[in-house]
């Protein structure tokens, strides 16, 4: 939300002019995230924690999968997880209770659709969508995507004017969450759903099935815990402090430029 | 004496590994207190809500025969077991009565033979069972619509009670069930006599079951004896409309 800075002038710290020593001058510090991005994303952070951990408890009162339109016990599984599923720390509550592990899913799952409404609507309106997360041409090229691998694979990270905006790795994170994975948990989630499935037969013939839905969700839901555990380490090697600081007051000091 | 510092490093790590202990164990007491509970399990009225006005009077999807299960699952009761529901099973259920009671004007005592003498409707459709998996059957019944419209529900009836002859727990007073009259005269709700085209297997519950086809396998109750229309579930056992409701499961289970 590098953009947020230019466009309401709020400069905290003005770079003083650089004379001939371009890294000694005063860190720069800009408003990096929206007051809507910060408080939706603790939102969405603890509700995230919460639907994946009943959705576990959920999972482990039948721990196997299916592929097609029906699927139980008499029936080839997929994939099965143990004979009891995840381990008791891994799900919510921690002790098997599937009516308790609906209650926290169906309710943080309303809470995030609410939260990804206004997410969606507040960030289309300003333009963060398009400013911020979509990846320009030239930087889904392959020659940049493979660079921005290289250099994140050497813990190299942005730095300077590069730093104020994010890196195509991370936009294509984002959005891949926002607007593939999202989305699709919340189709196969309802795809599970009887009630739904009678207004919206049509799930049914997209995921191949209620069970197959089930399958989905499950994966889908696996890949936003792949992206949790990869954000979470990116931020702690990019810095802890300025991240985690600009996503609670906004402020974030621009990392300086390399030395020449 | 060596002074232990802490890096920034280890404080975040730390920091954050106490905070999530903290979360998760708060997050197990909270799961043990009935108010939160209560709170949580709020959503299931926007759930209702949500769905009544989506889905209406939609139809589930109905499946051909080589979509159905090779093996039908039984869960729950696989027998009933009791001296009154053997000696009904020992006379092929000659003389079973569903009895009809409750907010209606002309009470009922229907014999299998008077239910099947009713116009019926077979239908393939999916069971969802709350824990996750799902089977498909072909059923054939009694649209529950039909019955209660010889027996003709009084103004105040708001919903269908559906009491059983099985009992999970010993003298837990037995199964029971309930739905809402959207659902009770939808026309795939059907008390159910037949599976694949036989009569109604034991470990499935015979003689007769409930299919209500737009919420989850606890709702879809075994082993009928008895329907009563009522205006609210207050002094029905623990007032929350069925057996795993007054267990903390949801009563509207289109979910």
């Amino acid at each position: 939300m590098h953009l947020m800075q230019r466009r309401r002038g709020r400069h905290y710290n003005a770079p003083t002019a650089p004379l001939g020593c371009p890294y000694m001058q005063k860190p720069e510090i800009i408003r990096r995230h929206s007051l809507a991005t910060r408080v939706l994303h603790w939102i969405n952070a603890l509700s995230v924690f919460l639907v994946l951990m009943s959705g576990l408890q959920i999972f482990n009162a039948d721990p196997h999968l299916y592929w097609g339109q029906f699927g139980a016990s008499p029936d080839r599984a997929l994939l099965s997880v143990g004979a009891h599923g995840f381990p008791h720390w891994a799900t919510l509550p921690s002790w098997q209770a599937l009516a308790a592990g609906r209650r926290w899913h169906f309710f943080f799952a309303w809470l995030l659709v609410f939260n990804s409404c206004i997410f969606l609507l507040v960030s289309f309106v300003s333009g963060h969508v398009r400013r911020d997360l979509l990846p320009s041409r030239a930087e889904i090229a392959p020659s940049h995507v493979i660079r921005d691998i290289w250099d994140h694979l050497r813990l190299r990270f942005p730095r300077g004017d590069a730093a104020r905006r994010y890196n195509v790795l991370q936009k294509l994170a984002y959005v891949g969450v926002i607007f593939v994975l999202a989305p699709l948990v919340l189709a196969t989630g309802l795809t599970m759903s009887p009630g739904f499935d009678a207004a919206c037969p049509w799930l049914l013939t997209l995921f191949g099935g209620r069970q197959s839905a089930r399958t989905i969700h499950f994966s889908a839901a696996m890949l936003v815990a792949l992206f949790i555990a990869v954000h979470l380490m990116m931020v702690i090697l990019a810095g802890p402090w300025n991240d985690v600081r600009s996503m609670i007051t906004g402020r974030y000091v621009v990392p300086r430029g390399r030395p020449p | 004496m060596i002074r232990q510092v802490w890096t920034r490093r280890q404080l975040l790590m730390r920091g954050s590994a106490a905070f999530g202990g903290l979360l998760l164990g708060g997050c197990d007491r909270l799961s043990r207190s009935p108010s939160f509970l209560r709170l949580l399990g709020g959503a299931e009225q926007l759930t209702y809500r949500a769905q009544r006005l989506i889905v209406g009077q939609a139809l589930v999807r109905e499946f051909n025969e080589s979509d159905l299960s090779p093996i039908f699952r039984s869960n729950g009761t696989a027998d009933p077991n009791s001296e009154h529901y053997n000696r009904l099973r020992a006379a092929d259920f000659a003389d079973w009565r569903l009895t009809v009671r409750g907010l209606v004007q002309r009470p009922l005592d229907l014999s299998l033979a008077e239910l099947r003498a009713m116009p019926a409707r077979t239908q393939i459709t999916r069971h969802d069972c709350v824990e996750g998996w799902s089977a498909i059957g072909k059923w054939t019944g009694v649209p529950l619509g039909a019955v209660l419209n010889t027996a003709q529900l009084l103004p105040d009836a708001r919903f269908i009670v559906l009491y059983c002859a099985d009992e999970l727990e010993r003298n837990d007073g037995g199964y029971y069930e309930s739905i809402d009259l959207v659902d009770a005269f939808h026309p795939q709700t059907l008390l159910a006599y037949a599976l694949n085209g036989r009569m109604l297997p034991v470990v499935n519950g015979a003689p007769l079951r409930l299919r209500v086809e737009r919420q989850l396998g606890y709702k879809q109750a075994k082993y009928l004896m008895r329907i009563e229309a009522v205006a609210s579930f207050e002094g029905i056992r623990q007032g929350r409309g069925g057996y795993w409701e007054d267990r903390g499961y949801e009563w509207y289970a289109g979910i």
